[in-house]
């Protein structure tokens, strides 16, 4: 196979990490909105976790997306 | 019809900045080169030239510095608007600060304060059309995280000295399992820097390739002519949408960064509560 024939497969290949980033953020905000729907006293205190949760599940998305355009741009 | 025109305006200037690649395609990379402003010899090996990263790094300060200095000048009890900004922003991270570290924590307030405002700031300036954003540099992000990691780990040794390692180590396992355990802990102790690094990085990156591609597909619609330049009203409109979302990002980022930081400020702090 042709070397940047492979390099833009890889990076596509690549880009399927972001579907574990994209379950892992539905799921940290489907269970904020659930569970703050049943006590909205204690929503406010929660959403410096909330934002600490998403964050850290979409930095595996972010590690994917560096993966692709490395060998897209870098290899 | 001013709107009209001024819509075609925009997309000429779009059209006009070198986003398109020589060979007619889309080339969003090209705004993220680093190029020499002012060269400086090298000491030590060290490049230490001023690049177009520096430039805009001193920008953003200098604009922090310039914002914050209207906004304390004034000091009135019934603060005026840009007095408000300031205030809503300094009561809003000294309450982060407050919650997610504890009392003992009001003493990294500056310190969280200064990263969240700098990374802030170099994030809103990058999202000014035909800017430089620099914390979409490695160097630049990584640079931030090694600074916080390095304050964590200083303050850990200071606070708890040697007994700061007894926090990988979990009470009441098995020896064998808790040694797996503090392997475990170590190494996701250690990756903290990477993906603090990481996701700034990322997120500035992708967020204004985004922009960049939706951009282009403007020029290159506009470009095609016939129904296809009306078409371009598209993208255009999804361009702006973007936007909108990268600012949300600029700010939600900062505060991440802040929050982490405090995160991991606490967990040395308190190394007991566990």
């Amino acid at each position: 196979m042709d070397a940047e024939a492979a390099k833009l497969i890889g990076a596509g290949l690549a880009t399927l990490g972001m579907i574990g980033a994209g379950i892992g953020v539905g799921t940290i905000f489907g269970q904020y909105l659930s569970g703050a729907l049943r006590n909205p006293a204690a929503a406010a205190s929660q959403t410096g976790n909330l934002f600490v949760g998403a964050a850290l599940a979409e930095a595996l998305g972010i590690l994917a997306f560096v993966i692709a355009i490395l060998l897209l741009f870098a290899v | 019809m001013g709107v009209v025109s001024g819509y075609f305006g925009l997309a000429g200037a779009a059209l006009s900045r070198p986003q398109i690649a020589e060979g007619g395609g889309i080339d969003p990379i090209h705004q993220f080169a680093v190029h020499k402003v002012i060269g400086l010899p090298k000491i030590f090996g060290a490049d230490l030239s001023i690049s177009n990263a520096t430039v805009y790094m001193i920008l953003s300060a200098a604009a922090l510095i310039g914002f914050f200095w209207a906004a304390g000048r004034a000091k009135a009890l019934v603060p005026d608007r840009l007095q408000s900004l300031g205030e809503l922003a300094t009561d809003g991270v000294r309450g982060l600060v407050q919650s997610m570290v504890g009392e003992s924590g009001a003493r990294f307030f500056p310190f969280v304060f200064t990263l969240f405002s700098f990374i802030l700031a170099m994030n809103f300036v990058g999202l000014i059309p035909g800017a430089f954003t620099a914390t979409s540099q490695l160097a630049v992000t990584a640079t931030l995280a090694l600074v916080s990691f390095l304050t964590v780990l200083v303050v850990a040794f200071r606070v708890n000295g040697l007994r700061f390692f007894t926090k990988f180590y979990p009470k009441g396992v098995f020896w064998a399992l808790a040694l797996i355990v503090m392997v475990i802990e170590l190494v996701s102790f250690l990756m903290r820097p990477l993906t603090l690094a990481l996701r700034l990085f990322g997120n500035m990156l992708g967020g204004h390739i985004v922009l960049k591609v939706f951009a282009s597909f403007v020029a290159l619609l506009l470009g095609a002519g016939g129904v296809l330049s009306v078409l371009s009203i598209a993208p255009f409109l999804g361009a702006v949408a973007l936007t909108a979302l990268e600012v949300l990002v600029a700010g939600l980022q900062a505060f991440v960064f802040a929050v982490l930081t405090c995160v991991y400020l606490n967990d040395v702090l308190h190394i007991d509560h566990h």
